[in-house]
């Protein structure tokens, strides 16, 4: 009887992958266990393996096809004796739930801009690329330790391995041992060590695989990173960046999905950074990086493999402390950050359905926060969504609504909505764990409370 | 405390001494003007002029005069815990500003805005003065970090008590060290007592310098009321980290003889316990005798030194009650760095 072979999902969050070679052919036997083929994902190359014994008997994926989305059958393993030929194959499954790509920012293309330095983004004209947040994080990295010396990368898996999730692929290979730097796995050890020598004269960038793992180094961040400048009157900075993915992926239950975003937000002497493009996360890493401050810089896995467009100059960069209008709109202000933006953006389409105009603001930083571009926009809204992936009790929200009541009190027609991860630790089920995370549908609810529909 | 017998006996064979009587003259008017400069201190904070926790060096003396003797000051690091009074002002910071950040006030290093546990200085290159056990250690680990980057042929000298030696982050820190060959020397304080408890209660091995084993760290016991023991033991250690070897570590064996801060009765140990290790082994006593035996200076020379030291330290206390405390403005400096 024949066995379809079917693309597999090799990491919690890949929903589709490349067919990088065929290692068998059609008619080759094949025993479980056998390589059959590589499948590039968007974080490795890893073999997929035989499960049955037979013959190859049909290849349908041909090798080197891009976008083959998970569960799509790829070949079909016969029986000796019987023909492929025969074999039906059966209609394509619906792949995993895609990340619907969201609305590339209209850039205006003209000739790139000679390159003036620092470029923001308000008098960006140049031209833009199609990059994925990986790579736009990649890509800030190595522009800036190409013009200095002292700025080195260090962490878990990320000179050798290329990174865990391939961000710093191809930086050991440009910048060398002595600047890409695998660690121990020892968060509180490495770094404390990353901010002696941050204090030392040097620019650490440190990768924390996932912010989870911060937590070990949690002192280090706090009463260390961020506190030594005033404590000694101004005269020992540390320049550094801590950046990592934060927030849920999928699957992986409790202690490895969480948002760290407000218990960062909380502490003055850092600077806190979520990047939600690819714009944002080039622009930002570039200026959280040339910034004298620690900067906590939160990324999100789910996002690392969302494209968008780039400015390609090198002297892009994006301000911190600066939030973005990423739609206009006037019946209400939905406030967002990291992947709760593409949450409130698909909101603010449904709504806009409905005939509600929606405007939705990307944070991109907490501390500083922007709260003018907040004040400006509920004054003219006069009505506030805000939406986190964290908890709600002493939630981003909460200051969201503390802001909204001191700055904008007399403007308000409804009280905030507040949308946020529910209380609970995060449950592995899947059912359980979307039930779990904010969604477009929440944010439509919450919208239309404040506007009384 | 056998270990401590084979020490003295360790430390008579290395007198007399490599030293100068010059260097000799240099470290007890260094050690002094610490074992003064505390005296006060604990004064002025019992005249309620110094604030919260205040953490003494009083019998430590030696161990930092005699590892700065071995430093190159010009290229070397250095950065302690919360007891480190001492390591400023052996590291030549200006004890007026010292001082003055005990007292809170504009004067000070860190402009009133540290305190005692929170002082530093690029100029010096004493990089504090750390409140949280344990957590000089691997900053420590990172200034050698830096000197070994930039190929500057410093060494990060990180003291630490013997309470931090039981800490998680120290043996990260000493494996990195070691994986990656930095120039640091882990020195460690033995005082015998983390805050109240006794090392034997507190370590399931007591030999502290050996912590180092398990990343093969090479360490040393060495005995620290002796500023000549520990200069040299220090100069091998920092040419060891110098030449590319990697950490080393020195277990100093030394004694506090206040309370581990003001507010501390001390009651875990006897008076006599503190009042034997005072008359025969203070280090200021030792380095007054060794003084004397080589001539390098009579009784006279010695008051001359005692009234020097006494004069920079009433100034320094002066200067701590007249300087003005910070202005309000200072409040909301020194957050961030402006970009």
């Amino acid at each position: 009887m024949a066995n379809q072979v079917l693309m597999p999902a090799l990491s919690p969050t890949m929903t589709e992958g490349m067919l990088a070679k065929w290692l068998k052919k059609e008619g080759d036997v094949v025993q479980s266990g056998d390589v059959l083929a590589e499948i590039e994902t968007d974080k490795a190359t890893m073999e997929l393996e035989a499960v049955d014994d037979g013959i190859l008997g049909k290849i349908i994926v041909a090798e080197g096809s891009k976008g083959v989305a998970v569960n799509t059958p790829i070949a079909v393993i016969v029986d000796k004796g019987e023909n492929a030929s025969n074999v039906e194959i059966s209609a394509l499954p619906p792949a995993a739930e895609a990340s619907p790509e969201p609305e590339p920012e209209a850039v205006p293309t003209q000739p790139a801009a000679p390159k003036p330095a620092p470029v923001s983004e308000d008098a960006y004209t140049g031209s833009t690329t199609t990059l994925t947040v990986r790579e736009a994080l990649r890509d800030a990295m190595a522009e800036e330790m190409r013009t200095d010396d002292t700025i080195f990368l260090m962490g878990e898996e990320v000179a050798e391995y290329q990174g865990a999730y391939k961000i710093s692929q191809g930086l050991l290979e440009e910048f060398g041992g002595k600047r890409v730097i695998d660690t121990p796995i020892t968060e509180h050890g490495f770094t404390g060590l990353s901010v002696g020598a941050a204090f030392g004269g040097l620019k650490p960038i440190v990768e924390f695989m996932t912010f989870n793992f911060a937590m070990q180094a949690m002192d280090h961040l706090i009463n260390s990173a961020a506190k030594t400048l005033y404590m000694s009157g101004g005269q020992m900075g540390c320049p550094a960046v801590f950046r990592g993915a934060n927030g849920a992926a999928a699957g992986v239950a409790a202690q490895h999905s969480q948002c760290y975003a407000s218990w960062f937000a909380h502490i003055p002497g850092l600077k806190v950074v979520l990047p939600y493009s690819g714009e944002d996360a080039k622009g930002l890493l570039k200026s959280a990086i040339r910034d004298p401050n620690p900067i906590i810089f939160l990324e999100n896995e789910l996002l690392y493999g969302q494209s968008f467009e780039v400015p390609d100059d090198d002297g892009f960069v994006v301000p911190i402390g600066k939030a973005k209008i990423e739609r206009n709109g006037s019946d209400v202000t939905i406030i967002a950050y990291s992947i709760m933006v593409d949450v409130a953006l698909k909101a603010a389409k449904s709504l806009d359905s409905e005939g509600i105009d929606a405007e939705v603001i990307n944070l991109r930083s907490l501390r500083p926060l922007d709260i003018d571009t907040i004040v400006t926009s509920i004054k003219k809204t006069n009505r506030v969504v805000s939406v986190e992936e964290g908890w709600p009790v002493a939630g981003m929200g909460s200051e969201i609504a503390a802001i909204t009541m001191e700055h904008t009190f007399d403007y308000l027609d409804a009280p905030v909505n507040r949308v946020c991860g529910e209380d609970v630790p995060m449950p592995y089920a899947h059912n359980l764990e979307a039930a779990t995370l904010p969604n477009a549908d929440k944010v439509i609810t919450a919208a239309k409370a404040v506007c009384y529909r | 405390m056998a270990k401590d017998t084979n020490k003295r006996k360790a430390t008579k064979r290395s007198t007399p001494t490599k030293s100068s009587p010059e260097e000799l003259l240099q470290y007890y008017t260094d050690m002094l003007l610490i074992r003064r400069f505390e005296e006060k201190a604990g004064q002025l904070y019992g005249m309620g002029l110094i604030a919260g926790f205040c953490h003494l060096y009083i019998g430590q003396e030696a161990v930092v005069v005699g590892m700065q003797a071995a430093a190159n000051s010009d290229v070397d690091t250095v950065i302690t815990s919360y007891r480190d009074h001492g390591h400023m002002l052996a590291s030549d910071m200006d004890p007026k500003g010292v001082m003055a950040e005990l007292t809170g006030r504009s004067g000070g290093y860190s402009k009133g805005k540290g305190g005692s546990m929170h002082m530093f200085s690029r100029e010096k290159n004493f990089f504090g003065g750390h409140g949280i056990v344990g957590a000089q250690v691997p900053i420590g680990t990172g200034l050698g970090f830096a000197h070994k980057y930039k190929e500057d042929g410093g060494v990060a000298m990180t003291y630490f008590g013997d309470g931090a030696s039981n800490q998680g982050q120290v043996f990260e820190a000493f494996n990195m060290a070691a994986l990656w060959k930095l120039p640091v020397v882990y020195v460690i304080e033995n005082n015998r007592y983390g805050m109240g408890t006794a090392v034997s209660r507190a370590s399931a091995v007591k030999e502290l310098y050996s912590r180092g084993a398990a990343f093969g760290i090479p360490g040393v016991s060495v005995d620290g009321m002796d500023v000549q023991a520990v200069k040299e033991a220090g100069e091998k250690a920092l040419d060891h980290a110098r030449s590319g070897k990697g950490p080393y570590i020195l277990g100093m064996q030394t004694y506090r003889y206040r309370g581990h801060s003001m507010s501390d009765p001390a009651k875990y140990r006897s008076r006599e316990e503190v009042s034997k290790i005072r008359s025969e082994r203070d280090p200021i006593d030792r380095a007054r005798q060794y003084i004397l035996d080589a001539k390098a200076a009579d009784d006279d020379g010695l008051k001359q030194v005692d009234a020097d030291v006494k004069a920079i330290v009433s100034d320094a206390a002066d200067f701590a009650q007249q300087s003005p405390e910070p202005e309000m403005f200072e409040l909301y400096t020194d957050i961030l760095v402006e970009a």
